[in-house]
């Protein structure tokens, strides 16, 4: 029977042994970091994101890189899902972007500000993350075509499906926009688009900080999603 | 108790009990943002009560195994604590900065990093306050009668525990370097040296309370403790899956976190064969209770549960989710505060001289809390399974999917509603148990303790 002498040599060089192989699986992985992580395009401006990104414990409610709290999305993809505009107009007013659902801190972030976080979160959207965050598998069985089906304007499949859907894809913040070119007309989209509370007082739709090319080209969109 | 200056675990425990039920307060303030109901967003915003309650479950457990340290090992070692008077002091530094913390996370002053958060100039004052618990511990050991595996077991997990609080201060401007060594800190601490830590007290307990010979228990101790670096030091692959590190870390994490759950595993058939084998009927049957419990839900909580979501292709989908939550709530609940409340609910009669360990609200506090812990676990797999299907595998949006599992944690709610109540009645009991006023009983044998056979 296993005595005890023997039972601390199990321990002493079990552990030993683990602690040596972990410390070189260390050393190796600091050597393919750079890499793999794109450590030459950590610029001081997405440094300075990841600083405030820390100052405002993002991570209390985000999760990046599947890392944080469990009651806000994950961001590590947000760039190119969301894109920059939307990422801008959710930092500079964030009750506007979800109306009546669940909200963010309020942080006035200053552009300069806002800048270095969208250059962080661009980053991490660039590190080689083993394939996650993975592909929804089942997606083109839940939905007709997904997010692909149609030629969709880039702006629409960032910004509008975060609280629309078109398709049964996207958030179900605001109404579906199947059939919306049936229903309105060029120039009440554009009003709409440009300034929702003028159209509508109690509108629930932020105004967004949209381009004129930016209106034209969701205005063209719009009108042909016809029933 | 044998020597006056184990009184100071009292003070550990007490300060345990009101930092516990604060972590409770902030778990509900969550629980009811997720349910919908952010009604203190303004006052207590999500990310604050989240900081709060994490951290605040840091610093109670570590209370915890402090209180413990200073009652198990001037009986170990046979000997007065080197430094009395230090120990109260250290105490009370570890409360200033712990009161410290908790307000400054409430004005945004903290670190941001998952269960990290105390600012910086907090840091250096909990290292140095830890260092001087281990100073005053290592003395105690080295100027000790006797030196019992269980002491030096107990007195290296501390002193790891410590050093392993280093590597999370090490600067860097690159996300995935940052996380690399946040896992240092905090996987092995709760998948390594904690586990020695636990282990140690829980041979303890078992010596005491079951009167198996501690040859028989330490040489056991050797092989949990050995099983658990075996898998856990490389264990710490699981977190180094999708942040930007090699892929080889999913072969080796997958496989040791694998083997996670025999250390577990062996820890509960350990406890519940040493519970079967002692001849000795102790009085204290609620510590045996809560010492294998606390295996058993380990196994559950941290064993299972763990296995069952870092296996790699697993954790592709539930990576960042609410099942982690389910994971982490009956893992720390089983590893760890049980471990705290055994020993508490183990060495309270003897500090304060009031035996009400048999009485019903400390039975009840037991299985309530445990039926609870049971219950908000489900509660969160529910939630997070359906949140792994509904985002990740079916590509919903995540405000969509979070107002469709709602209604979970309205269950979440009711089941830690259960679990509060069976922790109040284990405040009852402590509370009603007095002050440390027990006699010190200056002549005992091995395996005595001074509960009235």
């Amino acid at each position: 029977m296993l005595s005890k002498s023997q039972a601390r040599g199990f321990f002493v060089l079990g552990t030993a042994a683990c602690a040596i192989a972990f410390i070189g699986l260390t050393i190796d992985t600091f050597r393919q970091l750079p890499e793999r992580t794109r450590a030459a395009e950590i610029t001081p401006e997405v440094a300075q994101g990841k600083a405030l990104w820390e100052s405002s414990n993002c991570m209390g409610c985000h999760t990046l890189f599947g890392e944080g709290a469990y009651y806000a999305p994950e961001l590590t993809r947000v760039y190119e899902r969301r894109g920059e505009y939307f990422i801008r107009a959710m930092l500079v007013d964030p009750a506007a972007m979800y109306p009546g659902e669940r909200r963010m801190q309020r942080y006035d972030f200053t552009t300069e500000e806002q800048d270095a976080l969208i250059a962080f979160l661009r980053w991490a959207g660039t590190v080689d993350l083993n394939g996650f965050p993975a592909t929804p598998s089942l997606m083109p069985m839940a939905t007709a075509g997904g997010m692909a089906a149609g030629n969709r304007p880039q702006l629409f499949n960032t910004m509008c499906v975060a609280c629309h859907t078109l398709g049964g894809q996207g958030g179900q913040v605001g109404p579906a926009l199947d059939g919306v070119g049936s229903r309105r007309d060029a120039a009440y989209l554009r009003q709409w688009l440009e300034d929702p509370l003028g159209v509508k007082p109690d509108a629930r739709m932020p105004k967004l900080p949209l381009t004129d090319a930016q209106i034209d080209e969701m205005v063209a969109f719009l009108s042909q999603q016809k029933d | 108790m044998r020597f006056e200056s184990q009184r100071v675990a009292w003070w550990f425990f007490a300060t345990c009990m009101l930092l516990f039920t604060l972590q409770l307060v902030y778990g509900f303030v969550m629980a009811f943002a997720h349910a919908g109901h952010d009604v203190l967003h303004d006052v207590i915003p999500f990310h604050v009560a989240r900081a709060t309650h994490t951290n605040l479950l840091v610093m109670w457990l570590l209370c915890g195994f402090m209180g413990a340290a200073y009652f198990i090992i001037p009986d170990e070692a046979d000997r007065e604590l080197y430094w009395p008077g230090l120990a109260k002091l250290q105490l009370a530094g570890l409360v200033a900065v712990g009161v410290t913390s908790i307000i400054g996370f409430h004005v945004g002053w903290w670190e941001g990093r998952k269960f990290l958060e105390i600012p910086r100039p907090l840091d250096y004052l909990v290292v140095v306050d830890v260092l001087v618990f281990i100073a005053n511990i290592g003395m105690t050991v080295w100027k000790g009668k006797r030196m019992t595996t269980t002491s030096m077991v107990l007195f290296f997990g501390l002193l790891m525990a410590a050093l392993l609080y280093l590597p999370g201060m090490i600067p860097t401007d690159n996300q995935t370097v940052d996380s690399y060594w946040r896992w240092w800190v905090v996987h092995l601490w709760v998948e390594g040296v904690w586990e020695l830590i636990m282990g140690a007290i829980m041979a303890y307990l078992l010596i005491k309370l079951t009167g198996v010979d501690r040859e028989v228990v330490e040489k056991w101790l050797y092989v949990i403790v050995g099983f658990t670096f075996l898998s856990g030091i490389l264990g710490t692959g699981h977190h180094y899956y999708y942040i930007g590190t090699p892929r080889y870390w999913l072969l080796v994490g997958g496989l040791f976190s694998a083997l996670e759950p025999v250390a577990f595993l062996g820890m509960a058939i350990y406890a519940i064969t040493m519970a079967k084998r002692g001849g000795r009927n102790h009085p204290n049957r609620i510590a045996l209770s809560w010492t294998v419990g606390c295996a058993v839900m380990s196994f559950v909580g941290a064993g299972f549960l763990g296995f069952a979501h870092t296996l790699p292709q697993v954790n592709m989908y539930t990576h960042g989710t609410l099942v982690t939550a389910m994971h982490g709530h009956m893992a720390f609940w089983g590893a760890y505060a049980m471990l705290v409340l055994a020993i508490s609910v183990y060495a309270v009669p003897l500090l304060t001289g009031r035996h009400l360990h048999a009485s019903p609200a400390s039975t009840f506090a037991f299985w309530t809390s445990n039926i609870g812990m049971i219950a908000m676990t489900l509660a969160f797999a529910v939630a997070g399974v359906t949140q792994v299907v509904l985002e990740r595998r079916v590509g919903m949006d995540f405000v969509t999917v979070q107002r469709e599992i709602e209604i979970h944690f309205w269950g979440l709610i009711l089941a830690a509603g259960l679990f509060t109540c069976g922790i109040l009645a284990y405040l009852w009991v402590f509370i009603r148990s007095g002050w440390p006023v027990g006699r010190v009983l200056a002549a005992q044998r091995e395996g005595e303790d001074g509960y009235a056979a």
